[in-house]
């Protein structure tokens, strides 16, 4: 590996802190009683309910629908009864409506036989991904046949699958890469299909070194001539995983400032996202499950685990045993762009991708100061901001003055907060200054 | 600010070794001085007291290594007064001041007691061995500082006070030499601002140029002719290099980003050089930052990082 690309601007080493779970095969949680689905699972408009109460729903049975806007349908995580509909604790938006269902125990597991899907149109491809209620399964949870349809004056050549997981502590995307390659690649091969192109890297950060290897061979298995797919390992640098920071490491090009991958000629997508396109196509199986990292110095047994979505974060504790008494602070998500919950009510997304338990040991609960004009933060940012100048701004009360810095491009991946010696809460600084300055 | 006071040690000690007890007793009361005085003025101010962040300590390690070791413990005392209160507190606070406070402490003593200040030097101890057989001609060792000699006596003088060629270097590069504690030795001075910028506290960008900007310069106009000036002992006396590592380096009062850290350190060294050679205070670097000082934000202002790409059509 002679060749480790990566991105030129910014970017910081977090301690890694992967060891916990990296080694741990992924296992299946039993179900619990009760889930609670969130019906805003992506961004774009949230579900309508399909269902009503003491309805008798099927294992992958459509429950909810987007009406109207962006988005894409929501299936039911088991056999069970609708028990109500309510608010549910979020991570993000305080509380979110959501739908409610006994699980059925007795009922027999779906199992998905595989079809082959090498006689589909693109369409009808596209129409399964639809259908499938996937979305974007690392990030924000953009639906994602919607990036499978790029305007049409665009001209993609190139595919990119994310397997940097540069996140500390989250190892989902790892075992899954080790676990389920072949799925990952014949997802990354539908993907091409469906956008009518012949080249796709993986990018996968070199402290997975077993990851890269498994993956590769895969790829290279599946390689053919009208798609030739391959691995590129990546310097462990945080943000890799960012979508422009890895475009920029795979191809060189740069996604202007507010546009899309699609206008430099690529798309990319997670590769948990591209296994879940895979159940969705070759199985007929709809996004109801999701492996996640359950880690940190805080759990009894950390453990990468198969949840259905819906599963809340209190049943995941009990399940692996409880919380130590060091536990200081959930978060779900990484510790870099992830978010503080204060409440273990919060049902699990088709976006979590790890619920992680802090000690007191493993964050920094020093108060925040003055900055001290370091410039660190200048030296760390990955899309070249002045996250200082942000933050001054913003405690100035001139929040919306700040649009001249660029805020707009800031994605909020935490770089610079980590870096400050201050311990700034800079990214907070900058989510207020988005809300003020977009008004 | 802990770990760059760490690297503030092995000078220290050092000077112990060769000055004295006293340089620890001068250091000390600068350190105690400054710390309360940070605490004092917060209390007054009704701020939050923040002495344990390290940055009043460090800044009065900084303003005990500028002051002549000699001098009655009232100016350091007096310094860092100046330092904390006025220059840190009142020109801005924590994070605002415009001012490197331990070199204002110092610009406001040399103002004061400019004959304490320029002449306190204390000689080095006579009896260690150990120094004098690294090649340091310790009887030559006089009481005053090396480009105070050169500049009021002329090159001979200096020559003669100080010895010639690479004995020279050497006494001034380990420190067998009269001055400033941070002066004394350039070795652990580099040696500390290495380990700083191996760890990333500081990059290399503020020293680099400061001390590129006086080798060349001195080089080019320090001499009797053009190009005929001394570069290497232009960066190994007058507090050069403690000024490039250490106080122009200062994370508050010096510019943040890359290209404006650049001009700085080269207007910082041109105008140490211009001092020296024009003005009266051979230790010209002190006010060469401070002149510097205020030109930080200005610095920033105009020079912005780069963004990642900018938006197609440019920004609305
Ligand atoms: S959070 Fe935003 S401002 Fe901070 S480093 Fe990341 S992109 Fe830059
Ligand atoms: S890293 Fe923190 S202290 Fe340093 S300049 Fe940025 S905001 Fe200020």
């Amino acid at each position: 590996m002679n060749s480790l690309l990566t991105f030129p601007l910014g970017g910081v080493h977090p301690p890694e802190a992967k060891g916990q779970t990296a080694g741990l095969v992924i296992e299946r949680m039993p179900v619990p009683d009760e889930l609670e689905i969130i019906l805003g699972q992506h961004i774009g408009a949230p579900c309508t309910p399909t269902v009503k109460k003491r309805d008798v729903v099927g294992e992958g049975a459509m429950i909810g629908e987007v009406q109207k806007g962006l988005g894409v349908p929501l299936h039911s995580p088991v056999a069970g009864t609708i028990k109500d509909f309510g608010m549910s604790a979020h991570p993000m938006r305080v509380t979110s409506p959501s739908i409610t269902i006994a699980v059925d125990h007795d009922a027999i597991p779906v199992t998905y036989p595989r079809n082959d899907w090498s006689g589909l149109t693109a369409a009808e491809l596209l129409g399964r991904v639809h259908d499938a209620g996937i979305i974007g399964i690392g990030g924000a949870g953009f639906p994602t046949h919607v990036k499978l349809k790029p305007p049409p004056d665009a001209k993609i050549d190139k595919l990119l699958l994310n397997g940097a997981e540069c996140e500390p502590y989250i190892t989902a995307d790892h075992r899954q890469m080790l676990e389920l390659a072949a799925d990952i690649i014949e997802g990354a091969r539908i993907i091409a299909k469906i956008l009518g192109i012949g080249e796709c890297i993986i990018g996968i950060e070199e402290n997975k070194p077993d990851a890269i290897q498994v993956m590769a061979e895969a790829a290279r298995a599946a390689s053919s001539a009208e798609c030739t797919i391959r691995v590129q390992a990546l310097r462990v640098k945080y943000p890799q995983g960012s979508e422009k920071q890895l475009i920029q490491a795979l191809t060189g090009r740069k996604v202007p400032s507010m546009a899309l991958p699609s206008t430099v000629g690529v798309v990319v997508h997670n590769v948990s996202t591209a296994r879940a396109i895979c159940d969705a196509v070759v199985s007929g199986k709809p996004l109801y499950e999701k492996v996640m990292t359950i880690s940190g110095g805080g759990i009894t047994r950390p453990a990468n685990l198969l949840v259905k979505v819906g599963t809340r974060a209190s049943d995941i504790v009990a399940y692996l045993g409880g919380v130590k008494p060091e536990l200081a602070k959930v978060i779900m998500g990484g510790p870099m762009m992830g978010f503080a919950v204060s409440n273990l009510d919060v049902p699990v997304t088709k976006t979590t991708s790890s619920i992680l338990f802090l000690t007191e040991k493993e964050i920094d609960t020093r108060p925040h100061s003055q900055c001290i004009r370091c410039g660190w933060c200048l030296a760390a940012c990955p899309m070249g901001l002045e996250p200082k100048e942000i933050g001054v701004f913003v405690e100035a009360n001139r929040a919306e003055d700040t649009a001249q810095f660029g805020v707009f491009d800031c994605f909020e991946c935490g770089s610079c907060a980590f870096i400050c010696p201050a311990k700034r809460p800079l990214v907070q600084f900058i989510r207020l200054a988005k809300m003020k300055a977009r008004r | 600010m802990w770990t760059v006071l760490a690297c503030l040690m092995p000078p220290l000690i050092l000077s112990v070794f060769i000055f004295g007890i006293q340089t620890l007793i001068i250091t000390a009361v600068s350190v105690i001085s400054c710390v309360l005085v940070e605490a004092v003025s917060q209390k007054a101010l009704g701020r939050p007291i923040t002495i344990r962040d390290g940055s009043a300590a460090l800044t009065g390690v900084l303003l005990a290594f500028v002051i002549p070791p000699g001098v009655p413990y009232l100016l350091p005392v007096l310094g860092a007064v100046m330092a904390i209160y006025v220059g840190k507190h009142l020109l801005g606070g924590i994070g605002y001041n415009i001012f490197n406070p331990a070199l204002l402490g110092r610009a406001f003593l040399l103002a004061t007691f400019p004959v304490a200040m320029t002449s306190a030097w204390l000689p080095p101890l006579h009896d260690l061995a150990i120094f004098t057989h690294l090649g340091a001609g310790a009887d030559a060792v006089t009481a005053a500082t090396p480009l105070a000699v050169m500049k009021e006596q002329g090159m001979e003088a200096f020559t003669q006070a100080f010895g010639s060629g690479t004995s020279l270097y050497t006494s001034f590069f380990l420190g067998w030499r009269p001055g400033c504690i941070g002066e004394t030795s350039g070795f652990l001075i580099v040696l500390g601002g290495c380990y700083m910028l191996y760890r990333g506290y500081i990059t290399w960008h503020i020293p680099v140029s400061v001390l590129g900007t006086i080798a060349l310069l001195s080089w080019i106009f320090g001499g009797k002719a053009l190009f005929s000036g001394d570069p290497l002992l232009a960066i190994l006396s007058g507090g050069a290099l403690l000024g490039a590592f250490y106080m122009a380096n200062d994370y508050v009062t010096s510019p943040t980003n890359k290209i404006s850290q650049l001009i700085y350190g080269v207007g910082i060294g041109a105008l140490t050089v211009l001092i020296r050679l024009k003005g009266g205070y051979p230790e010209g670097i002190c006010y060469a930052i401070l002149l510097m000082n205020p030109l930080s934000s200005v610095l920033d202002s105009f020079f912005k990082p780069k963004r990642f790409a900018p938006p197609v059509g440019g920004d609305k």
